[in-house]
């Protein structure tokens, strides 16, 4: 049971990172490799503005945000708008080669050491019918529950979302309909960004906040996979099962093969799931008869 | 003598000709006496870079024959070198075999990996390939460290040295001439395996698989059989790697070598064989041309001084990736081919 309830704390992490992924393909069709390196570069900028320029906990979320939203615009202007139209391979690379180069430039400005986010929530967890969760894990799973319903409601009910949801569907369709498909790709970049940047500062509360944080979104793979590429409330429950997963595994195997079976256990409920129903459980088939 | 036009064959022969012109037989000649003196004239750097280059165009070349020729993105190649590697260290170090069965050996293999791998990815296309091998490369990745007992985790192992005839080759020098003859065979290989029938088969799958298919390849089989070449090549650079280090480490062959791959393949040139060797030898000097600069910068800037690292080069390689996608998708490949074609219809523009 505790392992269950944490794997929930976990898995909403994963759902969170995944909910950037997933607003990225449907809109764009391009699954963004760098999305862990803006992860990392927010929980890292949070965690400056906080320790060095002494900022309190709400400014810096709200200056991190608003970076990584700029973030997501530019890298929509200068690195995707000229790939328009190329084969997925080169779109892919792109975004392969964006992340790696992001990394190493938060390597160069940031350094290598580990920081202790300095966490505004109390540390004595809390009990609650056998269970015990800290008060960050509350938190965690609080602000994806209200980040969900927000973008729910973004989606369902205001104008641009309706726009988001168009261009997704048809690209040429939605342009027929004067919808400004530019600005709507740098909106969703825009936004998947600042999702990143969100779990980036639930991710510095929990973990030791360093650039080993991009290895925690490529560990969501499997959960955008798992809820199919293009589902929001598919990453939503692939987050959840693969924490839950990744946590029971960690807590049963790691007596019987020795430790590291919780960082592994994404990638091999990754391959299974590719293997037996590569289109997850809420995706769209693509069906081609070969 | 008849002026030459451009591309003027009389017959499919000579099309698929190996060395198409004379002039390309003698350039070929004349670039091989060069690597064979290279020892006589060049710094014992030099030969290091050139030992590098040589394992990395090996590897390059099974990557662009999956990515490059029939196109299937993999993200687990440095897996496949790894297994290579690590064959060679176990098998000439635990139980003393020599060379000539642990490079065959090595690349059968990654071969077999390959081939275990690339059945279930067929069902894979694109994104979904891309995630299956990156998936496949931590989980190879996690055995070599926890699998203590073979690959001594995250210790390193050592490998012996290659012995021919009881000459041991333990130096940069010795080994040079060892490594160049199995990159040349490799060249080779790959060239006559993409002018046959396998080859046209792996090009039409990439091109389109479904007309492919209606044309009679058999997308199943070229599909595993282009994994499985692909692995073996990874099998014998791996294979070369542990032989030149003479000490090989699990950090050796991470995600970010299986990038670096990528990017040799694209700054090189996607499905070219030329392209795999310019990108190799490319890459590997990119880290020298950063250090040269930095130099530079801490010569004109004395605040620069020191702060060159690693780093550097990690960012450069994205970098590379990006831009050469962005501006030039041919690679330096096709840089090769316009200067090539300038020069030859000179003094016409084309």
């Amino acid at each position: 049971m505790q392992l269950f309830a944490s794997g929930i704390a976990v898995g909403c992490l994963y759902a969170l990172i995944a909910l950037g992924f997933v607003l990225i393909i449907k809109a764009t069709d391009i699954l963004n490799f760098a999305h862990g390196e803006i992860i990392m570069i927010s929980a890292l900028i949070c965690y400056f503005l906080m320790a060095k320029y002494h900022f309190s906990f709400l400014p810096a979320v709200i200056i991190t945000v608003v970076i990584a939203a700029i973030m997501g615009v530019l890298t929509e202007r200068l690195v995707l708008r000229p790939m328009l139209g190329e084969p997925i391979f080169a779109v892919v690379m792109i975004t392969i080669g964006l992340s790696i180069f992001l990394r190493s430039l938060a390597g160069i400005t940031f350094g290598h050491d580990n920081y202790v986010f300095p966490s505004p929530f109390p540390k004595e967890p809390i009990s609650l019918a056998g269970v015990t969760l800290s008060m960050t894990q509350i938190w965690v799973m609080v602000s994806t529950a209200v980040l969900v319903v927000l973008f729910f409601i973004f989606f369902k009910y205001s104008r641009m979302g309706l726009a988001m949801r168009g261009t997704a569907n048809n690209q040429e369709t939605a342009l027929l309909m004067g919808i400004s498909t530019k600005r709507v790709f740098a909106m969703v970049w825009g936004i998947a960004f600042v999702t990143a940047a969100i779990a980036g500062i639930s991710l510095a509360n929990v973990m030791v906040v360093n650039i080993g944080l991009t290895f925690v979104s490529i560990s969501a793979f499997p959960a955008v996979i798992l809820g199919g590429l293009e589902s929001i409330p598919g990453a939503i429950i692939g987050g959840l099962a693969i924490g839950v997963i990744e946590n029971l595994a960690g807590g049963y195997l790691d007596q019987m093969i020795g430790g590291g079976v919780k960082d592994v256990t994404p990638f091999v409920v990754l391959f299974l799931i590719l293997m037996f129903k590569p289109y997850g459980l809420f995706g769209k088939e693509e069906i081609e008869r070969v | 003598m008849a002026v030459r036009s451009k591309t003027f064959r009389e017959s499919y022969y000579e099309d698929i000709k190996l060395f198409q012109t004379v002039w390309i037989r003698a350039w070929i000649l004349l670039f091989l006496v060069a690597l064979v003196t290279l020892p006589l004239w060049g710094n014992p750097y030099m030969i290091y870079l050139m030992n590098l280059s040589c394992v990395a165009a090996v590897a390059a070349l099974g990557l662009n024959l999956l990515t490059g020729f029939t196109g299937q993105i993999s993200l687990g190649h440095a897996a496949f070198v790894a297994i290579g590697a690590y064959g060679t260290a176990i098998l000439s170090s635990r139980f003393g075999l020599p060379f000539w069965i642990c490079v065959p050996a090595s690349g059968v293999m990654a071969a077999i990996v390959g081939f275990g791998v690339g059945i279930p990815c067929l069902r894979l296309k694109g994104l979904y390939l891309a995630m299956a091998t990156m998936a496949f490369g931590v989980v190879v990745d996690f055995v070599v460290i926890t699998w203590t007992k073979m690959t001594r985790g995250v210790r390193g192992i050592n490998v012996a040295r290659v012995e021919i005839f009881g000459y041991s080759l333990d130096s940069d020098h010795k080994i040079y001439y060892f490594l160049l003859i199995l990159t040349v065979l490799a060249v080779l290989a790959m060239k006559n395996l993409i002018r046959t029938r396998v080859g046209r088969a792996f090009i039409a799958i990439r091109d389109r698989d479904i007309a492919a298919e209606i044309m009679g390849v058999d997308i199943t089989s070229y599909k595993v059989m282009s994994f499985t070449i692909s692995s073996f090549f990874a099998g014998i650079a791996g294979a070369m790697y542990s032989y030149t280090m003479g000490y090989i480490h699990p950090e050796h062959f991470t995600l970010l070598l299986s990038i670096q791959y990528l990017a040799m393949i694209i700054v090189g040139g996607l499905g070219t064989i030329l392209g795999s060797i310019f990108g190799a030898v490319f890459i590997v000097l990119v880290p020298e041309l950063i250090k040269s600069l930095s130099q530079l910068l801490t010569f004109l800037v004395p605040a620069m001084a020191g702060k060159y690292d690693e780093e550097w080069n990690i960012a450069a390689f994205g970098l590379l990736i990006m831009i050469f996608l962005i501006f030039e998708p041919a690679g330096l490949n096709g840089i090769w081919g316009r200067i090539k074609t300038s020069f030859k219809n000179w003094p016409y523009t084309y």
